[in-house]
This record gives structure tokens, C-alpha cells and sequence, in this order.
């Protein structure tokens, strides 16, 4: 990705606070995705990145602070209005229902109905047309629904409903697609096809938020790396500037920035 | 509730521009695993056609009373199965779609009573119009059904308990309104017992209460497969969580649900008094659990998200065919409980081992 000084920024944050009662989890955090990049967000448990995601999700409020997106200050209220927005999250506690098909979950709450009165009068869904455009998705996504795309996501692997979660996101997100931990819960393979799958969505020029442990997957698909600490984002650097013992380093407090020569 | 659709009418091609070279070598493309053995290939189908079990066992049980129990395979003992069990059956739309959420309501029975009662002290005592007896009478369920409703979503109280609690409160309604007192046939309105009244078809009669439980499941089954509000129900009872995130109103969903279960009962009240012929305030009060039964023999899932509504029909007809099967043939009545027992546990277990490979 080109990163010319005056790329512009799709989604950004200032001064984000949030409290659970005596918990302070964001900490005037800032946050920043400029247009085409893969922005890596790491932080050791209880750092703040899922109330950060949370936030930049619409599900749930922060105290105080400012969000932007595309220059325009917002109040993101519920993940529908963030998703409206065209900011698309797949959450760790992967939001499917498993008993569904995987082209009613990629369209879950935005179903499509036939045109004319069997849409208007009898609220019929065009089942047709939105598996075409699932099977269109998944297809570009490189997920190729060989069987059917009518099948239970129940019957799927992890890896496999992982990417219907993940195809959803990029159907939809036109701005950013947020990934939460897309690879915790899967085996070697399947985090490689994950992988793969957010490059597919970069190379289509939709930015990308990873939240993620995984060390060198980071550094093989991320831009940057937003390191958050104690609440706070420490450091904002080109994964090309800093190796991963150092990140690992600043992201556990072993190291300042200040040690390494990089602001914030 | 659904009005985003059509703006986004072309979501996808709008949004998905095709990347120049858009990378197809299938790392991640959706396969079946293996071959399976027939067992796995049995629950496999099961799965994905819920309504193979109880279809199978329906046909295999009619097809052995038709030929060992006398008197069982005619075609006025079909109709008269379905008179038996079309109050249980329509009281099981109502439980199915509360079931799919991961709810259960055992007051279904109470409101139908309550409603019941409510046509006969409007029409008989209060001597209101019939017609319009019989929408008040039907709108008595619909508010129950919302007061279900309201205790579930807003005092976030679970449906098992709500529903046991307004199981009392509606039965007691129904007793105080009615005096504990029936109205006799002869005081009911030709309107309300036209349910019961019906027509010869091949020299077994049919009654149009039949046509209209018929007519109902249809219904429902339409809108539970094609509609977004029936995606919607499955999505809710499947995983409410997931539900949230993708932003449907779980609470607008559930709420809606219950409002429609009662008027789906309401309705059925006019049901019962044309199969009964009386209004009576203690008549079918052993319905709830019946209505269950049906549900979970039809094969939907008492954890939510997994079922057919058609599947209901088919235990209730399963459940007739077992009693009027085996009555015939000679059988004390305590083996018909015996039997449903027996088919409740199966049917669970067999749905126990279908979420299992599900998850």
C-alpha cells in the first residue's frame, strides 16, 4: 500500500474514554485507519482493544471522545447504525446461527424481497437472489461454494463459517471491515485460508481493523500496528519499522517508545 | 420490518466491486467431508429434511394399524383423527413459533379457555353482536398473548416461568368470568359452532374447522420460510447473540411472536367451542402440554432455531394415529399415554444427536 503523508483517513477517534465502574478499559485512546491498509490493533488481555472495537462497532457507547468517519463526526448508537455507515465487524463470538443457510446468515436483518406484490403484499424473500449474490461474494472472496449454498452453516468447519462471517462482512463493508480475533478459535490451516480471505478484501481496496495475537500473521498482512496499552494507544508504527520482539515488547511494557524512537 | 430492503436492492453488486484480478484457487472452498457412513448419512438428511422423521413414522404407524387394527383405515377414521387432534395442532402453531425463539408457553390451553369464555359472556350475557363476540373474543387472546409477551421482553422474566405464572392468572380470569359455569349448546351461537358444522366428502364427513387448521399451517409454514420476520424467529431462537449483532430488535422480534401465538389461540377458542359444541371453562385444559407434544414429536427443537411448522401437524396426526390405532385394536387406554411417552423421549433424543453434530 502507498503511504503518502496525506492519505486519507476513513475512520478515526480522538480522546475515546469508557468505564465500567471502577474499571477504567479506554483510556483517551486514540485511533486511526487511513483508506486501503490492513491496521493491525495488538494489546496484552485487558488493554482495551475490545472496547476499542466495541466502540468503533456502535456496540457499545464510549463515555467521552470524538469518532469520525470519513471526516464526519458520528454517534454510532447500535452496530446497525455503524453497519449502515458502512463499517462491517465480525465479532469474536462469531455472529452465525448455525441452524440457518449460509446465504439467509450472510443476509440475516437485510433480507431481500421480491419485487412486485409478492414482496410488498406477501413479504416474500427472493431466495434466488440472494444466494446468486452470496455465491457472487464468496466466489470473489475465493470461497467457492462448490456444494451448496443452501446448506446449514452447522455443517460447515470452523474455518468454513468463519469465512461465511467474514464473506458477509465484505459484501456489505464499504468503508472498513473490522475482524476481532478471526483466527483464535481455528487450527493452522484454517487461520491460513483467514488470512488469505482479509487480503482478498484488501486487494479489493476495503480497509481492514485485525485484532490479533498471532505475531506473524500481523506481519505478514498488516500495513501498520495500532499497539494498545493500559487503555491507552502507546504506538501507531509501519510494521516495515519496528520487528515483532519490539512490538511484543511495547505491548507487554518491557519497552517504551520513547526506547525505540517512535511517537505515538 | 423491513423496509432497508429496498433500498438496498442490489446490496451486493452495488458494493462488491470485482478486484482486477479476483483470486479463485479455492483455498477456502466449501467441501463436504468425506464419505460418510449410512448412519451419518441418515442424520446428514435429517438435518437438512427435519420432517423426514416424524413423515416416516406417521406413514409407518398408519400403515400398521391400517392392517392390524379394525375399523382404523377408512377414510371417516381419518377425519375423525383429525377433528381429535386439529385444537391440539392449532394451539401447536402458536407453540412452535414461541418454541423456534427458544421460548415455551404454557399457557396456551388457559388463553384459549379465557377467550372462549370471554365469546360466551360477550354474546350470551352481554348480548353483544356474535360477530362481533367473536373478534372481542379473539382480541382477549391477542392481549394475552401480548401480557406473555411484555413479561418475557421487558421483565426479562424466562418464557418457562412467565407462562407458568400467567398459566394460574389467565385460568383463574377464565373461571371467574364464566362463574365456573358452562353455556349449554344449546345457548351457543350457530357463528361459534360453525367450526364444527361441515360437509360429506366420500361418505366421511369433514368439518370445516379441518379446513381451517389446514388452511392456518399453510399459512405459517409460508410465512416461517419466506418471510423475513419467519428468518428472523429461526435467527433469534438460534443463536439471540448473534441475533443482536447483525442488528434484528430481538425484543421487537419476540414480542411480536407471542402477540401472534395468542391470536393464533383466539382463534382456536372459536375452534374448540365448534368441536366441543359448548362453552366450558375447564374443557382441554390437559391442551398445554398436548400442544408441546405435538411441537416435539413434529421434530422442532425445545433449545430454539431448529423446526418445521409443518412438523408440528404431523406430530399431532402422530400422536391421533397412535391413540385411535391402538384403541381399535383393542389396547387399554393407558398404552396410548405409554406410547406418546415413549415417542416424546425418542423424538428428543433424536434431536439431542442432531445438535450435536450441528455444533
Amino acid at each position: 500500500m502507498s503511504v503518502s503523508t496525506q492519505t486519507n483517513l476513513v475512520m478515526e477517534a480522538r480522546g475515546l474514554v469508557k468505564r465500567y465502574g471502577h474499571v477504567t478499559a479506554l483510556d483517551e485512546t486514540d485511533f486511526e485507519i487511513r483508506e486501503g491498509e490492513v491496521l493491525a490493533v495488538i494489546g496484552d488481555n485487558g488493554a482495551g482493544k475490545s472496547s476499542l472495537i466495541q466502540c468503533l462497532a456502535g456496540a457499545v457507547q464510549p463515555d467521552e471522545g470524538e469518532l469520525m468517519i470519513g471526516g464526519e463526526a458520528v454517534h454510532l448508537k447500535s452496530p446497525v447504525e455503524a453497519r449502515r455507515r458502512g463499517i462491517e465487524t465480525v465479532f469474536q463470538s462469531l455472529a452465525v446461527s448455525p441452524a440457518l443457510d449460509i446465504s439467509s446468515n450472510i443476509f440475516l436483518g437485510r433480507e431481500i424481497r421480491k419485487r412486485g406484490i409478492a414482496g410488498s403484499v406477501f413479504r416474500m424473500l427472493d431466495r434466488k437472489k440472494m444466494r446468486e449474490e452470496s455465491l457472487d461474494v464468496m466466489g470473489q472472496l475465493g470461497l467457492q461454494t462448490l456444494q451448496n449454498i443452501g446448506q446449514s452453516v452447522e455443517t460447515l468447519s470452523g474455518g468454513q463459517r468463519q469465512g461465511v462471517a467474514v464473506a458477509r462482512a465484505a459484501a456489505f463493508g464499504s468503508k472498513v471491515v473490522i475482524l476481532d480475533e478471526p483466527t483464535a478459535a481455528l487450527g493452522v490451516k484454517e487461520s491460513g485460508r483467514v488470512v488469505k480471505l482479509i487480503k482478498d478484501i484488501n486487494a479489493r481496496g476495503i480497509p481492514v481493523v485485525l485484532i490479533s495475537h498471532n505475531m506473524p500473521q500481523i506481519f505478514e498482512v498488516a500495513d501498520r500496528v495500532h499497539i494498545q496499552r493500559l487503555g491507552k494507544r502507546i504506538a501507531l508504527v509501519e510494521t516495515s519499522q519496528i520487528d515483532m520482539a519490539d512490538a511484543v515488547a511495547l505491548m507487554v511494557g518491557a519497552k517504551t517508545p520513547a526506547d525505540l524512537g517512535i511517537g505515538s | 420490518m423491513n423496509e432497508r430492503s429496498s433500498e438496498l436492492a442490489d446490496p451486493v453488486a452495488a458494493r462488491v466491486t470485482p478486484a482486477a484480478n479476483a483470486p479463485t484457487t479455492g483455498l477456502v472452498e466449501i467441501e463436504q467431508t468425506g464419505s460418510l457412513g449410512p448412519i451419518q448419512w441418515v442424520e446428514r438428511k435429517m438435518l437438512s429434511r427435519p420432517l423426514i422423521g416424524p413423515l416416516a413414522v406417521l406413514i409407518v404407524a398408519t400403515i400398521v394399524f391400517s392392517i392390524t387394527a379394525p375399523n382404523f383405515g377408512t377414510l371417516q377414521n381419518f377425519s375423525l383423527i383429525m377433528q381429535q387432534v386439529q385444537v391440539i395442532a392449532m394451539l401447536g402453531i402458536a407453540q412452535t413459533l414461541i418454541i423456534l425463539t427458544a421460548g415455551i408457553d404454557l399457557s396456551v390451553a388457559a388463553v384459549m379457555l379465557l377467550a372462549q369464555v370471554a365469546m360466551g359472556k360477550f354474546a350470551v350475557n352481554l348480548g353483544i353482536p356474535v360477530e362481533l363476540a367473536l373478534v372481542l373474543g379473539i382480541l382477549v387472546g391477542v392481549a394475552c398473548g401480548a401480557v406473555n409477551g411484555l413479561i418475557v421482553t421487558k421483565l426479562n422474566i424466562p418464557p418457562f416461568i412467565a407462562t407458568l405464572g400467567t398459566l394460574s392468572i389467565f385460568y383463574a380470569l377464565n373461571i371467574f368470568i364464566s362463574d365456573g359455569e358452562s353455556v349449554p349448546y344449546a345457548d351457543v351461537p350457530a357463528l361459534f359452532n360453525w367450526l364444527g358444522t361441515g360437509f360429506q366428502v366420500a361418505g366421511a364427513t369433514f368439518t370445516f374447522g379441518q379446513v381451517l387448521t389446514l388452511v392456518m399451517f399453510l399459512v405459517f409454514a409460508y410465512i416461517l420460510r419466506n418471510t423475513a420476520w419467519g428468518t428472523h424467529i429461526y435467527a433469534v431462537g438460534d443463536n439471540i447473540e448473534a441475533a443482536r449483532l447483525t442488528g434484528i430488535r430481538v425484543n421487537r422480534v419476540l414480542m411480536s411472536v407471542y402477540i401472534v401465538a395468542g391470536l393464533i389461540i383466539g382463534i382456536t377458542a372459536w375452534l374448540l367451542i365448534g368441536r366441543i359444541g359448548s362453552i366450558s371453562p375447564t374443557a382441554g385444559v390437559g391442551y398445554n402440554l398436548a400442544s408441546i407434544t405435538a411441537v416435539v414429536i413434529g421434530g422442532t427443537s425445545l433449545f430454539g432455531g431448529r423446526g418445521r411448522i409443518m412438523g408440528t401437524l404431523l406430530g399431532a396426526l402422530i400422536v391421533g394415529v397412535f391413540s385411535s390405532g391402538l384403541s381399535l385394536a383393542g389396547f387399554d387406554s393407558l398404552w396410548q399415554e405409554f406410547t406418546i411417552g415413549v415417542l416424546i423421549i425418542g423424538a428428543v433424543a433424536v434431536d439431542q444427536r442432531l445438535r450435536k453434530i450441528g455444533r
